[in-house]
């Protein structure tokens, strides 16, 4: 045992400072969530607060704004599931008809692009060419239509933000989609053609059957996070024309509970949506592990 | 070479059109953007610039570059992407090592493992994480913007399950040379481990470049602000910027406009992203890929 120690030492000593910051900044903000069930005031701190049991969170489920911020966060969250999942294997299929491997390569080096381009920057841009003198809306207006209010109609705004992530995300989801068809065995595809199977037959009875399990894996990863809605995004370009249609479980915590300076209740949110999470995530990873053997750890 | 039937050639020509479409539904934002931030302000707010800049001028550049916001935000992020890397890189090393080897021949594994995916499932918040960084002091600090978070519990594993993968005669032999357990991380392992420390710098290069929130939220004084940070407040504050800089830049301020000046410095933001672009498709597929082999 003593002999063991003494060789092992140098292992816990490497892992001292990975703990440390993991023990302050992680478990930090989960010791925190105490607050959620006190009359939270920072100048009185976590022992000084009142205790309150449930009252906070009584609070937010009868809320009006919170439980419209939960159907909004479901909402454009599977929708941009939904689309974000459908949107790249059709390009990858569409892309697997292309015989040509550099216009192959060079379409996906430009769609993969926004991927990179951080919300912050995108939203600005969105803003730029979205607005009401916008070049989206000076081109549909040469044809006759519009002006669309992408960006403060409360009727499009959920869409505006569901197509825009599943723009800046599609050329991911097809370099993903677009390996599994590449290694796909010919030989499936020769035998189809000896009983007489066009390319559209092909697609529906070989390739799709075998893209079923990772487009069950993306899909059901993805759900595992459908109380993320889109922070970065939605943050950065509502306001509060579209807050009845727009706004999501994180900024109403922002908004409310940062913002607002209500931190007990910001955090009742918080634990409930983390509770939630743990939850899916929990079933979302065992699924995957089931149909796609897929493990994180 | 057999001869295509109608419907294909139709399905070929549509398919190539949408293809397209999709390519320039990418490319097109980004090149009105820049031909916007290049022309004279009569011409676009009279909604006469598409792609090409009309009426030259780097205006929109200069004021950008000489009004002192921007070029000391973007010198408040590049300390920020150098220090969070390098404290992240420092931390996943020396974490993932220790981690890899097996629990027969580091008792304790499972407790430090556990510790770790715990916190990858299961988060306080950002309202207890912002009570934290008040009553830890660390507000307008830029320290509160590099250590949160500085150890990515994925990218741990991604590394864990590269050191894994390694054939284990590299340790042994290592040892038999009368090496510990620190001479072979830092002389035997690390030089093997490139690949996979290429992937996760990568990844942590990209959460502190692209991160606005704590610096919006930490960060009281602006001259802080990393940045994305500035970059939201700009879109939304532009003619108070251009009335701050009305003073010493009042030659500049009749040669611009709200758009043109945002349009400029949303595009030399994305200057850098463009710069390491190829280096980023060719390792982000790979390392998310990585993650997920068996461990």
């Amino acid at each position: 045992m003593l002999r063991q120690l003494k060789k092992e030492w140098p292992l816990h000593v490497l892992l001292i400072p990975g703990l440390i910051i993991t023990a302050i900044f992680s478990y930090g903000p989960i010791y925190g969530l105490i607050m959620a069930f006190q009359d939270f005031s920072p100048a009185h701190g976590f022992w000084g607060s009142p205790w309150v049991g449930l009252d906070n969170f009584r609070w937010i489920f009868s809320e009006a704004q919170f439980q419209r911020a939960l159907f909004n966060t479901f909402f454009i969250s599977l929708m941009k599931i939904f689309f974000g999942v459908v949107t790249p294997v059709v390009f990858a299929l569409l892309l697997n008809e292309i015989r040509l491997s550099s216009v192959k390569r060079v379409f996906q080096t430009i769609i993969y692009i926004p991927n990179f381009i951080s919300w912050v920057i995108l939203a600005g841009i969105f803003m730029t060419i979205l607005g009401s003198r916008g070049i989206v809306n000076t081109t549909i207006g040469l044809f006759g239509l519009g002006p669309v209010d992408f960006l403060t109609d409360p009727g499009n705004f959920p869409w505006t933000m569901i197509w825009t992530d599943v723009w800046r995300r599609f050329g991911f989801g097809t370099v993903v989609y677009l390996a599994t068809i590449v290694s796909i065995d010919p030989g499936l595809y020769e035998s189809a053609v000896m009983d007489g199977a066009g390319r559209w037959k092909q697609t529906i009875k070989v390739t799709l059957p075998l893209m079923t399990p990772i487009i069950i894996l993306m899909s059901v990863l993805a759900l595992g996070n459908v109380l993320d809605a889109g922070f970065d995004q939605i943050f950065n370009l509502y306001s509060p024309s579209v807050f009845e249609t727009g706004d999501i479980i994180q900024t109403y915590v922002f908004r409310v509970g940062l913002h607002g300076a209500n931190f007990e209740i910001g955090a009742a949110v918080g634990f409930f949506n983390s509770v939630v999470s743990l939850i899916l995530m929990l079933i979302a990873l065992s699924v995957a592990y089931k149909v796609a053997n897929y493990k994180v750890f | 070479m057999h001869l295509m039937t109608r419907g294909q050639k139709i399905f070929r020509v549509f398919n190539y059109i949408i293809l397209l479409l999709a390519c320039l539904s990418c490319l097109l934002p980004i090149l009105h953007i820049l031909a916007i931030s290049l022309s004279s302000p009569h011409y676009v707010a009279a909604g006469m610039v598409n792609l090409v800049p009309r009426g030259l001028t780097l205006s929109s550049y200069q004021f950008a570059m000489e009004g002192g916001r921007f070029t000391r935000a973007f010198w408040v992020s590049i300390q920020r992407v150098v220090l969070g890397v390098s404290i992240t890189m420092f931390l996943l090393v020396t974490t993932a090592y220790p981690l890899s080897k097996s629990s027969q021949r580091f008792k304790g594994r499972h407790f430090y493992m556990a510790f770790y995916v715990i916190v990858m499932i299961f988060q306080g918040g950002v309202v207890p994480f912002y009570i934290l960084i008040l009553n830890l002091g660390m507000m307008d600090s830029m320290w509160s913007l590099v250590l949160p978070g500085s150890v990515q519990v994925f990218s741990m594993i991604i590394l864990m399950n590269f050191i894994r993968s390694l054939p284990p005669e590299l340790e042994e032999a290592s040892m038999i040379d009368g090496a510990g357990h620190w001479k072979t991380l830092f002389l035997v392992y690390l030089p093997v481990l490139k690949p996979a420390l290429a992937v996760v710098a990568l990844f942590a290069f990209m959460r502190h470049w692209e991160a606005w929130w704590d610096g919006m939220m930490f960060m009281r004084n602006q001259n802080g602000w990393p940045l994305q940070t500035y970059l939201r407040h700009m879109m939304n504050n532009f003619r108070d910027l251009m009335r701050e800089g009305g003073g010493h830049q009042h030659h500049l301020i009749g040669m611009l406009n709200e758009q043109t000046g945002r349009a400029a410095q949303l595009f030399m933001s994305l200057i850098p992203t463009l710069i390491i672009y190829p280096f980023l498709q060719k390792h982000f597929t790979k390392g998310l890929v990585m993650g997920s082999v068996k461990g």
